[in-house]
């Protein structure tokens, strides 16, 4: 049976000029006008975000956005959710369209938590009539019912996230487009987050989930679709567009370096797989313990800045996911330069295909970086093959004894 | 726990599509009637305007008369009692506080307007709403101080001893219309403001000429004549001159006032073009 579309994306293209992003003065602008000289319009360096993107989006269907940074994902969503114009092309959505591109959009920190809610949920599109029959539902789920009064400058990350996305979660929008959510709050709050798209889906939203985080792309979503540099590069089965995806950045490699983006106030700069002295290694072990090194360029202070790793097997099952801040209680980029940060993984898991996430976070802000790369970990050098090709997660050393029968 | 959403399953089949496609360049996207539709959103805005002002002041609501009555006091000693400036017959700082009433709602307003899409960067890049919500809700909640300013007025009417005239009924459609000035140029200044940085320097030195050349501090019979062209090429003699005639039964304004509604009119419909224009845009510049 074909089900109705709900989204229809027909040969999307859009196009930054580069330099538009930064303020111009007035008088720049007045004296390109006049002279119409080199400064203006078309010789200025042009960025396609998106090349020609067509897709369409069932009733009730969950897909998965996936690709690098810069591929272009954020900017369909902004189409989609009509925040910005194409450039070329046409996007059409059936119904009310929900965008939940940041957690807390227009939160304000002097307000009370009951005024935020109202405010809140009025620039994403409620009706005060709505928001008041959905108010204690959205009290309840974010469980601040004691803090309703109080100005939400002074609560926990942990409570001003909860309540902006139990705000955003009782939307009632027939097409739900997410951005990233998950690069925020604790493993609860992500988990309520995977919940509730699945909910949508149940419901019978649509749902068009953006992540760096291929586990919850594969647990959440049917469908896939790869975004490389602004082209469609895959549209298929979730598993399968997982597996294109990480099998083309052919960088299966233990050391990569990234291009530097000054538009970020964080970035990481490179990241690898290293001996626990630190020496980065092409073939690490599983039978040897291992370090992931991340370097990263702080250029401006970022409050609670932090350092997830996370290890996710090709199936999408999440193996190891640690955070700096778990276990470390010095200094962390408080101030700009190049940070280091490296965390050794003890020899527990199997021989095998992994990526390994590298997560740049803070609880304040937005999404900051996030970076995957694959790497294998290899047998021990004395493995028979029959105990390689067993399907396993971990391995950790084990030791067998054998008591045989006392003759008698 | 569970988000009571579920009662309603969506029917999106019955729903119209909404399209995003480029728009035609020379073609102003205005949507009025999204607007009106979404307008909660100007109130909601509006609202977090008049709640965040207020909090953690020590003084409050207080602030709102302090500044008008300080700059009354100052302007009531320099012009009223040394320059003699003249005052249509009324005594001067029953004047001069109608005139300053007035304008110091248009700054103050103005200048919200002018920051209410380039500081809010997260509600332009992060969510959709008609843009024209922000410069609007930036006009309404100084309209509160100017009713306290206006209060205030009629307190000075009683000490000074000055009656209001016939044209009283008058005064709500002044104070209807203020908002509407403090709209035309503050769409201007918003939408100028997401694309160039230096409108905010510009505005503070604007305001300044502007003051001057407005009969604020001095009556509009000061410019009559061979400057009435300047009466009638600005908005806010217009209605300064309206207020005063309508509050304190000051003579009202001559043949030039409506040169200056007419500026008013012109000056509103040029930035909702302007800002039909170029708001597609926003979100890639801010």
């Amino acid at each position: 049976m074909s089900r109705a579309h709900s989204i229809e994306v027909h040969a999307v293209s859009k196009r930054f000029r580069l330099g538009e992003r930064r303020y111009v003065t007035l008088r720049e602008t007045l004296a390109s006008s006049i002279r119409r000289d080199r400064v203006s319009g078309k010789s200025r360096p042009e960025l396609w975000a998106l090349r020609g993107v067509s897709l369409t989006v069932h009733e009730g269907e969950i897909l998965g956005v996936i690709g690098r940074n810069g591929a272009g994902k954020s900017t369909l969503l902004k189409i989609l959710a009509r925040i910005t114009e194409p450039t070329h092309g046409v996007t059409r959505t059936r119904g009310r369209v929900g965008a939940l591109l940041e957690v807390g959009t227009g939160f304000h920190p002097e307000l009370t938590g009951r005024e935020n809610v109202f405010l809140n949920g009025a620039v994403l599109g409620m009706k005060r009539r709505e928001i008041q029959r959905h108010f204690d539902d959205i009290v309840a789920f974010a469980g601040i019912e004691r803090f309703l009064d109080t100005p939400i400058k002074r609560y926990s990350s942990g409570m001003y996230l909860r309540l902006a996305f139990s705000v955003a979660a009782h939307l009632e929008p027939d097409v739900v487009v997410i951005d990233e959510v998950l690069a925020v709050g604790d493993a609860e709050f992500q988990r309520r987050c995977l919940g509730r798209m699945s909910d949508f889906a149940r419901e019978g939203r649509t749902v068009l989930f953006v992540s760096h985080d291929l586990g919850a792309v594969a647990r959440i979503c049917d469908r896939g679709v790869w975004l490389d540099e602004g082209t469609v590069a895959y549209d298929g089965p979730v598993r399968e567009s997982i597996e294109r995806y990480l099998d083309a950045r052919g960088e299966r490699a233990s050391y990569v370096e990234y291009a530097p983006d000054p538009d970020r106030p964080v970035q990481l700069v490179a990241a690898g797989i290293a001996t626990p002295a630190g020496a980065f290694l092409d073939a690490p072990r599983r039978d040897e313990p291992f370090a992931v090194r991340a370097r990263l360029l702080v250029r401006e202070r970022v409050t609670g800045l932090d350092v997830k790793v996370y290890l996710v097997t090709r199936t999408g099952l999440r193996v190891l996911e640690e955070n700096l801040s778990d276990s470390h209680e010095g200094r962390f980029g408080e101030h700009p330069g190049e940070w280091e940060t490296s965390v050794v993984v003890p020899p527990i898991l199997a021989a095998g295909d992994y990526v390994l996430g590298i997560a740049v976070r803070s609880p304040y802000e937005r999404f900051l970086d996030e970076e995957i790369l694959t790497f294998q970990l290899w047998p021990a050098p004395h493995e028979r093959q029959e105990a390689i090709d067993r399907n396993r997660i971990v391995q950790p050393p084990v030791e067998w004894r054998v008591t045989p029968p006392s003759r008698s | 726990m569970h988000p009571s959403s579920a009662e309603r399953v969506p029917d999106a089949r019955h729903s119209p599509w909404i399209e995003n496609r480029p728009s035609r360049k020379w073609i102003p996207r205005l949507d009025l009637l999204e607007l009106w539709a979404s307008r909660e959103i100007t109130l909601v805005l509006a609202l977090r305007n008049v709640k965040t002002r207020y909090k953690q002041t020590l003084l409050g609501v207080a602030w709102t008369i302090l500044q008008p009555l300080t700059a009354v006091a100052i302007f009531s000693l320099v012009f009223g009692r040394l320059a003699l400036v003249p005052s249509e017959g009324v005594p001067y700082p029953v004047f001069v506080f109608t005139g300053l009433a007035v304008w110091l709602y248009f700054a103050s307003a103005s200048n919200l307007a002018s920051e209410s899409l380039a500081q809010h960067r997260e509600l332009v890049t992060k969510i959709y709403f008609p843009r024209l919500h922000a410069p609007i809700a930036s006009v309404l909640p100084g309209l509160i101080d100017l009713s306290i300013s206006l209060l205030a007025v009629g307190v000075f009417m009683v000490i000074y001893d000055v009656a209001p005239t016939p044209a009283i009924v008058l005064l709500p459609v002044w104070i209807l219309a203020a908002p509407v000035v403090a709209l035309a140029v503050g769409v201007w200044l918003a939408a100028l403001n997401v694309q160039y940085r230096d409108v905010r320097n510009a505005l503070t030195f604007l305001l300044q000429v502007w003051f001057f050349a407005t009969p604020v501090v001095y009556g509009s019979s000061l410019l009559e004549g061979r400057w009435s062209f300047l009466l009638a090429l600005n908005p806010m003699a217009g209605l300064i001159e309206g207020f005063r005639w309508s509050l304190i039964g000051a003579p009202p304004p001559g043949m030039w006032a409506l040169g200056s509604f007419a500026m008013g009119a012109v000056v509103l419909v040029s930035g909702l073009t302007y800002f039909g224009l170029v708001q597609r845009r926003f979100a890639d510049l801010v």
